[in-house]
C-alpha cells in the first residue's frame, strides 16, 4: 500500500528519479546540491554492491552455508544515506538488518556472514577502530535503543559532544523498525534521551512489515509523530530516496551533536524480501503490493537521476561488475570459513576468572579426550 | 521443643547520620556502611556513577545514598525516570561508553521490568562481544522480608539471577561486608547483582575501613561448631546464629556459614565443615523449589557424599507468593523452623 504523502514528508527524488523536492525538503536542498558527483556515485555504488551481497547471502543460506539470512533488499537508500551522513567519530547501533551500514563504517562483510553461519553471536569488535564505532547486532527487538541512549548519556556527561565543533563532537544513531517501535524499551529510550538531552538520532526504518504483521497494527498514527510526545523534533523521509535520507540524517546528527538534544527520523521504505530466509511472505501479503513498491525502488531511481545528470554507461557497467566480484568474493570466503573452537563456549562468559566455568571447561576437555581419537 | 518467638529483625530507621567518612573502626548501620562504601568508590573513580529512582535528592527510600548527590553532583548520582528497563538498558550503554554504573532497583519485586535487559543483554554481552567489551554494571536491590510491607516489597528473587550465566550475585549480611563488598562489586569488570537484605539496613556493626577481610566471592564461617553445619545468606545469617545459640542450650553445637557470594559459590569452607559435622541445613527466605539452597544441597551431597550422616536439608519459604504481611512470621523461616530441621538431621 502506498498512501498519499504526508505533508511532512521529505523527498527530493521521485520514484522515477526526477528531482522533485517536496515542500518539507526545501531546507535540505543546499546540502544536497553541495554533494559532488563522486559522492553521488558512491551512494549508488554502495546500494548496488550491498544488494548483490544480500542476494548472494540469501543464496548461500539456501545452499546450507548459512543458518539464516535477514535481507536488507529494498532498504538500501535509507541505510546508505544515513550511514554516509554519520561522521567518523559517531557511534552506530544497528538492529540486525543494517548490513550496508556496517560495511560502510568498515566492518568486514564476512563478519556479518559469520554471525548468520553460527560461528559467533557478535562478529566484530566495536572498539576496534577499523569497525568505525559500529556496534554488533541486537536480536531482541528494540533493546539497542536503550543502549544507544545510555551511550549518548555517557557522551554528554563526558563532554564528548555539544562543544560546537562538528568535526569532534560525537553523536549516536540507533536503528530500529516499525515492529520494534511498539516495544516498551523504545519508549523508555526516548524518555531517557529527552530527559538527558542525548546527542542521538533515533532512525526508524518503517519497512511496513514486522514479519507478517503490517505497520497498521503497530500504529494508527504516523510513527514519526510519536516523537512529539517526548518533545523531540522529528522528520519523516522517503527512505527509498538516498539523497533525502542522507540529508535528513546529516542535519539531525549535526543538530544532536551540537547539544540540541535527540532527534527522530522515520524513513518510509519497504522490506522487498522476506523477514528472513525462514519466512514466506506469500502467506500474508500480495504480489500487487510488492510490485507497487518495486516501482519505487531506491536503486532504479538513483540510476535514473544519475543518467539524467550525464553519468556514462560505463559507470553503471563498472558498478555492476564490482558488485558481482564482491558477491563472488563473499561466496569464496564463506565456503572457506573453518570450524568453531569449543573454547568459544567458555572463554568470555565472564571478564574475570570464574571457578564454575573453569571446572566445566576442564570437564568437557577430559570428556572429549576420553573418546578414542577424541579432543 | 517449645515454639520460641523469633525477635524482629528491624529497628526504627536511625535519625542520626554518619556525616563524616568512617574512621579506621567505626560502628555503623548496614545502610550507612553501604553509603560509605559507595562514597569511597565515587571518590576513587570519576566514571563510577549511581543511578536509580529517588536516589539523588531524596537519598533513596532507605536513605542508602543519602548525601551522595549533594557531595558528588547530579552527573554522578542520577535521579532517573521511573523505568527499570530504562535504568538497566541505559546503564549498559553507559558501560559501553566507559562508565561504571551502579543501578539501584528500589525494591526486589520491581526488578522484573528490567529482567530482559539483565538476562538477555547485560548477562550475555561480554560473551556476545567475545571479550571485546566488559560490562562493569552493579545492580543494587533491597530484598527479603521482615519489614511488614505490602505486596512486591519483600521478595527473594536471587534464583532468577544465580541461574543466569554471565552474572555474579552476592549478598552481604554485616555492615563490614556491606562496606567492602559494594566496593569490590563496583571494581569488578563483570555485572554484579548486589542483594541488600533490607531487614538489616538499620542494624549496627563494626566496620574496619583499613582492610577488607575477604574477597568478594568468599564464604565465611561465622560461628564454629561440631555437630551440624548451618548455611545461609543475607538476613538469614542472623536467624541461623539465633538458632545455633538456642541449639547450644540444648546440647547441639552448630557451625554457621555465611554464603556471602551466591554465584559463584565458595564451597571450600562448606565442604570442610560438612566433612567435620556430617550434617547440613540450608536456610533461605526464598521459595524452596528450584532455589539456591537446592543447588548448594545437591552440590554438597555430590562432593561430600561419604562424609554425610544425613541428607542435606533445606528450610525455605513456602512455594507460594509472598503472603500479606500479617502472615510473614509464619511464612519466613525462623529459628524454630531451623531447629526443626536440625533435629531431623540429627535423627538420621
Amino acid at each position: 500500500m502506498t498512501p498519499s504523502d504526508d505533508p511532512a514528508l521529505v523527498r527530493v527524488l521521485a520514484a522515477d528519479g526526477t528531482f522533485a523536492p517536496t515542500a518539507e525538503a526545501e531546507r535540505y536542498l543546499p546540502l544536497i546540491e553541495a554533494l559532488s558527483d563522486a559522492e553521488l556515485e558512491t551512494f549508488y555504488r554502495d546500494m548496488v554492491v550491498v544488494r548483490a551481497f544480500d542476494r548472494q547471502a540469501t543464496n548461500l543460506q539456501r545452499q546450507g552455508q548459512l543458518a539464516l539470512w535477514p535481507p536488507s533488499f529494498g532498504q538500501e537508500a535509507a541505510q546508505v544515506g544515513s550511514a554516509r551522513a554519520a561522521r567518523p567519530q559517531d557511534h552506530l547501533f544497528p538492529s540486525y538488518r543494517e548490513h550496508v551500514v556496517c560495511t560502510i563504517r568498515g566492518v568486514d562483510p564476512i563478519d556479518i556472514i559469520r554471525v548468520m553461519r553460527g560461528l559467533t553471536h557478535g562478529g566484530w569488535d566495536p572498539t576496534d577502530p577499523k569497525n568505525g564505532n559500529t556496534h554488533i547486532y541486537t536480536l531482541v527487538l528494540g533493546s539497542q535503543t536503550l543502549h544507544a541512549t545510555g551511550f549518548g548519556m555517557g557522551l554528554a556527561f563526558d563532554g564528548r559532544s555539544g562543544t560546537g565543533d562538528p568535526a569532534r563532537d560525537e553523536a549516536v544513531i540507533v536503528y530500529y523498525g516499525d515492529g520494534s517501535s511498539s516495544q516498551g524499551d523504545v519508549h523508555e529510550a526516548m524518555v531517557f534521551a529527552a530527559s538527558y538531552a542525548t546527542p542521538q538520532v533515533f532512525f526508524l526504518q518503517n519497512n511496513h512489515w514486522a514479519i507478517s504483521v503490517p505497520v497498521t497494527t503497530q500504529s494508527r498514527s504516523p510513527l514519526f509523530r510519536r516523537a512529539d510526545g517526548y518533545g523531540m523534533p522529528s522528520v519523516q523521509v522517503d527512505g527509498n530516496d538516498v539523497l533525502a535520507s542522507y540529508a535528513v540524517s546529516r542535519v539531525a546528527l549535526d543538530e544532536a551533536r551540537a547539544g540540541d538534544g535527540p532527534r527522530a527520523i522515520e524513513a518510509l521504505t519497504y522490506r522487498m524480501g522476506a523477514h528472513t530466509t525462514s519466512d514466506d511472505p506469500t502467506k500474508y501479503r500480495t504480489s500487487d503490493e510488492e510490485r507497487a513498491w518495486a516501482e519505487r525502488d531506491p536503486i532504479a531511481r538513483m540510476r535514473a537521476y544519475l543518467q539524467a545528470r550525464g553519468a556514462a554507461d560505463t559507470f553503471f557497467t563498472e558498478v555492476d561488475a564490482e558488485a558481482a566480484a564482491y558477491a563472488d568474493d563473499i561466496r569464496t570466503r564463506t565456503n572457506a570459513l573453518g570450524d568453531i573452537d569449543r573454547e568459544v563456549m567458555f572463554a568470555h562468559v565472564y571478564s574475570e576468572p570464574h571457578p564454575l566455568i573453569d571446572e566445566q571447561r576442564r570437564w568437557l576437555s577430559d570428556y572429549e579426550a576420553s573418546f578414542e581419537g577424541g579432543n | 521443643m517449645d515454639r520460641i518467638a523469633a525477635p524482629t529483625q528491624t529497628d526504627a530507621p536511625q535519625t542520626e547520620r554518619a556525616d563524616a567518612a568512617p574512621a579506621m573502626r567505626e560502628t555503623l548501620p548496614f545502610a550507612k556502611a553501604l553509603t560509605a562504601g559507595m562514597r569511597a568508590a565515587l571518590a576513587a573513580d570519576d566514571h563510577v556513577l549511581l543511578m536509580g529512582e529517588d536516589i539523588g535528592r531524596l537519598g533513596g527510600v532507605f536513605r542508602v545514598t543519602e548525601g551522595l548527590q549533594a557531595e558528588f553532583g547530579e552527573r554522578r548520582v542520577l535521579d532517573t525516570p521511573l523505568a527499570e528497563s530504562g535504568i538497566l538498558g541505559t546503564a549498559i550503554g553507559l558501560a559501553m561508553a566507559g562508565f561504571r554504573p551502579v543501578c539501584e532497583i528500589q525494591f526486589d519485586g520491581f526488578v522484573f521490568p528490567a529482567f530482559d535487559q539483565i538476562t538477555s543483554q547485560l548477562a550475555k554481552l561480554t560473551n556476545r562481544h567475545e571479550g571485546a567489551m566488559s560490562f562493569p554494571v552493579v545492580i543494587r536491590i533491597p530484598y527479603g522480608g521482615h519489614i511488614g510491607a505490602v505486596e512486591h516489597h519483600q521478595e527473594s528473587p536471587e534464583a532468577y539471577f544465580t541461574h543466569t550465566p554471565g552474572l555474579r550475585v552476592v549478598s552481604p549480611s554485616t555492615p563490614n561486608d556491606a562496606y567492602w563488598m559494594i566496593q569490590d562489586a563496583i571494581a569488578s569488570n563483570d555485572p554484579v547483582v548486589f542483594l541488600e537484605p533490607k531487614a538489616k539496613y538499620w542494624l549496627k556493626g563494626e566496620v574496619d575501613t583499613t582492610a577488607r577481610a575477604l574477597p568478594l566471592h568468599a564464604s565465611r564461617v561465622v560461628r564454629r561448631g561440631t555437630d551440624v553445619t548451618l548455611v545461609g545468606h543475607g538476613a538469614m545469617v542472623t536467624t541461623l546464629l539465633q538458632a545455633a545459640a538456642l541449639a547450644e542450650g540444648e546440647g547441639t553445637s552448630c557451625e554457621v556459614i555465611d554464603l556471602r557470594s551466591l554465584s559463584p559459590v565458595d564451597y571450600g569452607p562448606i565442604l570442610d565443615s560438612v566433612r567435620r559435622t556430617g550434617r547440613m541445613v540450608y536456610a533461605q527466605e526464598s521459595p524452596g523449589f528450584t532455589s539456591l539452597g537446592s543447588e548448594v544441597a545437591a552440590t554438597v551431597m555430590e562432593k561430600a557424599f561419604f562424609a554425610l550422616e544425613a541428607p542435606v536439608l533445606r528450610v525455605s519459604g513456602f512455594d507460594t507468593p509472598f503472603p500479606p504481611a500479617k502472615l510473614e512470621g509464619q511464612y519466613l523461616p525462623d529459628a524454630d523452623r531451623i531447629l526443626e530441621a536440625v533435629d531431623r538431621a540429627l535423627a538420621y
